[in-house]
C-alpha cells in the first residue's frame, strides 16, 4: 500500500493534475464529500499542493456527527437525564456534540443510567441481553457505510424479541442533500469527489443523476493521497472532455453495483423520511426510519419522543455554513478562538471528520 | 464516521462472526453483509462489519500504475 503515499508518485499526478487544470481556463473548485477525505487531504499536505496545481478543494456535507441537528442531540439528552435505568449507547463522537444543554459527556444521568461507547452496534445488544433489568437505547448515526449495520441490529433485537432495546435513529443517505446543494445555486463547483464507502455499498447509480442533469463532474474514491489524486485527474478528464460522468477510482473496494445485499436489508428494515439536516434545512426523503413491523424498537416511538425540527446552530456557530461549502472553517469567527478541540463550540469542531477540527490541526501556522 | 480499514480474515463462524487481522491485531467482526467471504480474503472493516471485500486484481492492477509512475515519474 506504500505506493499509495509514495512522494514521487504523488508528484507524478500533481503535475499531470497542473496540466490538466491549466488546460482548462476557468478556476477549478471540487468539493469532497465525505469527511474522511478532507483527512486525507488535509493530512497528506495535498490542500496545498493541489491549490498550487490550481484545484480548490472545498469540504461538504459528508460528516454524520455534524449534520445531525442539535434537537436530536438533545433528544438523545432527554433521555440519559430523565429516565432511569437507562444505557444510552452510541458512538464516540456523539457524545461530545455541544448543545444548549451541554453534551452527552458533560450530562448527569439520571438514577442508575449511564451512557456507553460502542464500536459497533452488535455491541449494543450484547448489552441489552446482558442487562436484561435496563432499557438499551443505540443512539444510531451514520450514513449508508453504516446503516446496514444499523438495520442487521434491529433484524437481530427482532429476532431475539428484546423487549428492552430500541433505536435513536439520525440515519442519512447521501444522494438527496447533494442535490440540495446543487439547486440552491449557491455552490460554485465543477465537481465532486464521492465517498468511497458510502459507494461500497450503494454503487455509481445513485450520483447519475448529477452528472446527466446537472452537469456536474465527479469521480468515485479511496482515502489514500493517490486515490484522491487520481479521482481528481479524472474529474479534470470530464471537464477537459466535456462529458461529466461518475467514474470509480476505488475499484479494488467499489463494484459499480455496490454491495446488493446491504442494500436489500436496508430497504427491508428502514423506509426513507424527509429529514432536517444541520445548516441545509429539511431535505426531502434524506433520513431513514425503521419500518412500521420493526416500530417496537423505534426509541422515538417506543419514548413517545417529540423531536423538534430544525436545523440549528448553538449562537455564534457558523457549522451550518461549513457543511454547505459556502465559508472554510478559518472564515467562522468562533475559528480557533472560543471553538477548539478542547472546547468546541460545534460539531465540526469535535468530529475526527469535522472540517473544523481537520482545518484545527494540520492548519498552516 | 465512515472510516473502514483493510484487513484479513482469520476466522468465520457459521453465523457469519469472526476475526480480522488488522496490522497484527486480531478484531471481531461482523460478515452477515458479505455474500461470500473465505478466511484469506481481503476485506474493509467498518463499525465491527465487514462491508465489501476487497477485489486483488483490481488491486494489483492500481497498484502496477502506481509503481510505474514511481519509477517514470510520469502519470
Amino acid at each position: 500500500m506504500n505506493e499509495y503515499r509514495d512522494k514521487k508518485v504523488i508528484a507524478a499526478l500533481l503535475k499531470d493534475i497542473q496540466t490538466k487544470a491549466r488546460a482548462l481556463s476557468l478556476p477549478v473548485r471540487l468539493m469532497e464529500v465525505c469527511g474522511t477525505h478532507t483527512m486525507t487531504i488535509h493530512k497528506s499536505g495535498l490542500k496545498t499542493m493541489l491549490e498550487e496545481a490550481g484545484v480548490e478543494m472545498t469540504s461538504g456535507p459528508g460528516c454524520p456527527v455534524c449534520i445531525t441537528p442539535n434537537e436530536i442531540h438533545e433528544a438523545a439528552l432527554d433521555l440519559l437525564t430523565g429516565r432511569e435505568n437507562l444505557i444510552l449507547a452510541t458512538f464516540g463522537d456523539m457524545t461530545r456534540v455541544p448543545t444548549r444543554r451541554g453534551s452527552l459527556q458533560t450530562a448527569v444521568p439520571a438514577a442508575n443510567s449511564l451512557m456507553k461507547i460502542v464500536y459497533s452496534p452488535d455491541e449494543s445488544i450484547d448489552m441489552a441481553v446482558r442487562n436484561p433489568e435496563k432499557e438499551v437505547i443505540f443512539f444510531g448515526v451514520g450514513f449508508e457505510t453504516t446503516i446496514p449495520a444499523v438495520a442487521l441490529t434491529a433484524r437481530k433485537a427482532s429476532s431475539l424479541a428484546l423487549r428492552n432495546y430500541s433505536i435513536l435513529s439520525a440515519l442519512w443517505v447521501i444522494p438527496p442533500p447533494l442535490r440540495a446543494l446543487v439547486e440552491s445555486g449557491k455552490l460554485k463547483i465543477s465537481g465532486f469527489l464521492y465517498p468511497g464507502h458510502v459507494s461500497v455499498i450503494i454503487g455509481q447509480k445513485p450520483y447519475l443523476f448529477l452528472a446527466e442533469d446537472y452537469g456536474i463532474a465527479g469521480s468515485i474514491t479511496g482515502f489514500e493521497p493517490a486515490d484522491i489524486c487520481l479521482a481528481i485527474s479524472s474529474i479534470l478528464d470530464q471537464l477537459i472532455q466535456g462529458k461529466p460522468a461518475v467514474s470509480i477510482e476505488y475499484s479494488r473496494a467499489v463494484r459499480p453495483e455496490g454491495n446488493p445485499l446491504a442494500m436489500s436489508l436496508m430497504e427491508e428494515v428502514l423506509e426513507p423520511k424527509d429529514a432536517f439536516w444541520r445548516g441545509l434545512g429539511l431535505i426531502p426523503r434524506s433520513g431513514l426510519k425503521l419500518r412500521t413491523r420493526y416500530s417496537a424498537f423505534d426509541a422515538e416511538i417506543k419514548y413517545g419522543l417529540k423531536i423538534k425540527g430544525g436545523s440549528g446552530d448553538l449562537p455564534g456557530c457558523r457549522c451550518g455554513e461549513v457543511l454547505r461549502g459556502i465559508i472554510s472553517p478559518p472564515d467562522c469567527p468562533l475559528f480557533g478562538k472560543k471553538c477548539s478541540p478542547d472546547s468546541p463550540h460545534g460539531p465540526c469542531m469535535v468530529s475526527y471528520e469535522g472540517a473544523c477540527l481537520i482545518h484545527f490541526k494540520y492548519r498552516v501556522k | 464516521m465512515c472510516l473502514g480499514i483493510p484487513a484479513k480474515v482469520v476466522q468465520i463462524d457459521n453465523f457469519s462472526q469472526g476475526k480480522v487481522d488488522y496490522l497484527g491485531t486480531l478484531v471481531r467482526s461482523n460478515f452477515s453483509l458479505l455474500e461470500k467471504v473465505n478466511v484469506g480474503d481481503w476485506v474493509i472493516l467498518h463499525a465491527g462489519f465487514a462491508i465489501t471485500r476487497l477485489d486483488e486484481e483490481e488491486a494489483k492492477e492500481t497498484l502496477g500504475l502506481l509503481r510505474e509512475m514511481a519509477k517514470t515519474g510520469l502519470p
